[in-house]
């Protein structure tokens, strides 16, 4: 979705990536420069100096609590989406196609999904207790909208030639779904994954934050932990970026695996 | 295309139907199990009323609850969405114009929308104290994200044709800006705010939650610690209903700008 529309700029063209790699290398640097001076200037009590974050964030490489801590969120976020998927888009394939179904569940979903789920993560632990069964609800209950709506809205998107097409030819209803209606839904399906995994990994670390250590480990409990007493600003910031790595990380993946699997969507992407 | 009045005030209607018999069919499941948990509809909608709605008069009904913890979290959206519009939406457009800038500063728009929002309040709880400084703080810093990416990509993709209509009439570049990019922009500008949003009170909950002494996130904190479960349930259905009014809001508000947008538009052909 990031990737440049070709029509729309032709300077990114003439310039060509090179160029465009070695300009965004020198805003970061040029940004890390200024923040360094900012934090020259400002009391470090206040805001703590960018080298002094970095080296944090280095150091924390090597620190095995938070490589754990790490290793966990990653956990609840691949078996969050995946209980995710394999509940939304079966459901979402049936609500798609059936009319009727798709009316009433509509009006339910209209009033449900403007609860904030973050605000749902004390009522799950008071329900479930702590720990990674809660996470896991959470983030199912979370990422259920996006995969939802967009399976409906890639059947919504389904070419009715081919699937006539089909049927004069004497394919049953299920044959279709399975050869016409879920490739191209497919696509769409992986934009709601994208989206979902955003929410996921803000879930996992909102509910370790707010929970604590008592929910495990997690990236959100470690901050948790660095923030308790006499907060350790720096400490806080290194995990932050680390935070920022992962999601960039976790999106370039499910970007990569898009381009490898759905290849007939190549085109739009 | 245009769907007659009648049948959408039906669809209204049917939707509320199908929500009426959804609360009904909770209240009747509540009152035959007695959980704990999931309280009758009946015994959260008192819990509001008195809560909130059983004020004097003269102070519209409102409690000293309300004025207390339901206007502050309002409030403290309302500033945090201003900021960010006020901040996003002109520098959006500058950035979208140009392609050396947006070069530039790319890597560090990506990576600060790739962090997850919630590391943000730990952060901001950290650098200023805990009140409606640091709320809104995170609340800016979670909702700018969408805003200034929608709105550099809709200032980018300005159509070549309109461009250069605009130069062949000989248009300043204050009319230039106002008469075609801004109104070009504006679709991809509503995408970003309909996003910000709905972020903006996930936010506020959960500023509220981590860190405040007021707000419907801190009555949702006390009402879980003290087990009240009608009072966290009341306090889970207002958000339900602030978020549901500030969609309508936003739908409103992208009907009355665009429909002008899309009659301009006819004109100008």
């Amino acid at each position: 979705m990031s990737s440049e529309p070709a029509a729309a700029s032709p300077r990114s063209v003439r310039f060509g990536v090179p160029v465009q790699w070695s300009r965004g290398a020198i805003g970061v640097v040029v940004f890390l420069v200024l923040a360094e001076l900012a934090g020259l200037a400002i009391p470090s009590s206040v805001l703590p100096r960018m080298s002094t974050v970095l080296g944090q964030a280095a150091q924390l490489v090597t620190n095995g609590q938070f490589i754990a801590d790490v290793g966990a969120t990653l956990e609840s976020w691949v078996l969050g989406l995946a209980i995710t998927v394999v509940i939304a888009v079966p459901l979402g394939l049936l609500l798609g196609s059936v009319p009727g179904v798709r009316f009433f569940t509509r009006a339910i979903v209209e009033f449900l999904r403007p609860i904030p789920s973050v605000a749902l993560i004390l009522l799950v632990s008071l329900v479930l207790g702590s720990g990674m069964r809660m996470t896991l609800t959470l983030i199912v209950y979370g990422c259920m909208w996006p995969i939802l709506y967009n399976t409906i809205a890639g059947l919504d998107d389904v070419d009715p030639v081919a699937k006539e097409t089909l049927r004069a030819f004497g394919f049953g209803r299920l044959s279709i779904a399975w050869r016409v209606s879920l490739p191209s839904a497919l696509p769409f399906i992986a934009t709601g994954l994208r989206i979902a995994s955003a929410v996921a990994l803000i879930l996992s670390i909102g509910a370790g934050y707010i929970i604590g250590g008592l929910n495990g480990p997690g990236i959100g409990t470690f901050i948790a932990n660095a923030s308790t007493g006499t907060s350790d600003t720096p400490q806080i910031l290194a995990a932050t970026l680390w935070a920022g790595i992962l999601g960039l990380v976790l999106n370039a993946v499910l970007t990569w695996a898009e381009r490898r699997l759905l290849p007939w969507h190549k085109a739009s992407l | 295309m245009r769907i007659p009045g009648w049948l959408r005030w039906l669809g209204w209607i049917r939707q509320w139907l199908v929500l009426a018999i959804a609360v009904w069919l909770w209240q009747e499941w509540a009152n035959s199990r007695q959980s704990t948990f999931f309280p009758p509809p009946s015994t959260i909608l008192s819990q509001m009323h008195q809560q909130w709605f059983s004020g004097p008069a003269a102070h519209l009904f409102l409690t000293s609850d309300a004025t207390g913890n339901v206007v502050p979290s309002v409030v403290r959206i309302l500033i945090g969405l201003a900021i960010s519009i006020a901040i996003a939406i002109p520098l959006g457009i500058a950035l979208g114009r140009s392609a050396v800038v947006t070069g530039f500063l790319d890597p560090l728009l990506q990576f600060a929308r790739a962090i997850p929002v919630v590391t943000a309040a730990p952060v901001f709880l950290a650098l200023f104290q805990l009140g409606t400084q640091m709320e809104v703080a995170t609340i800016v810093a979670g909702t700018i994200w969408p805003l200034l990416l929608n709105t550099i990509d809709g200032a980018r993709t300005v159509g070549a044709l309109h461009l250069e209509t605009a130069t062949v009439f000989r248009l300043s570049r204050w009319e230039r800006l106002t008469k075609v990019i801004i109104p070009s922009a504006l679709p991809k500008i509503f995408t970003g705010l309909r996003l910000s949003v709905s972020l903006s009170l996930i936010l506020m909950v959960y500023s509220e939650l981590v860190g405040s002494s007021n707000g419907i996130g801190y009555e949702m904190n006390s009402a879980s610690n003290s087990f009240d479960l009608p009072e966290f349930w009341a306090t889970l259905v207002l958000l339900a209903i602030l978020g549901y009014l500030m969609n309508v809001i936003v739908d409103g508000v992208e009907k009355l700008t665009l429909s002008w947008h899309r009659g301009a538009k006819r004109f100008a052909r």
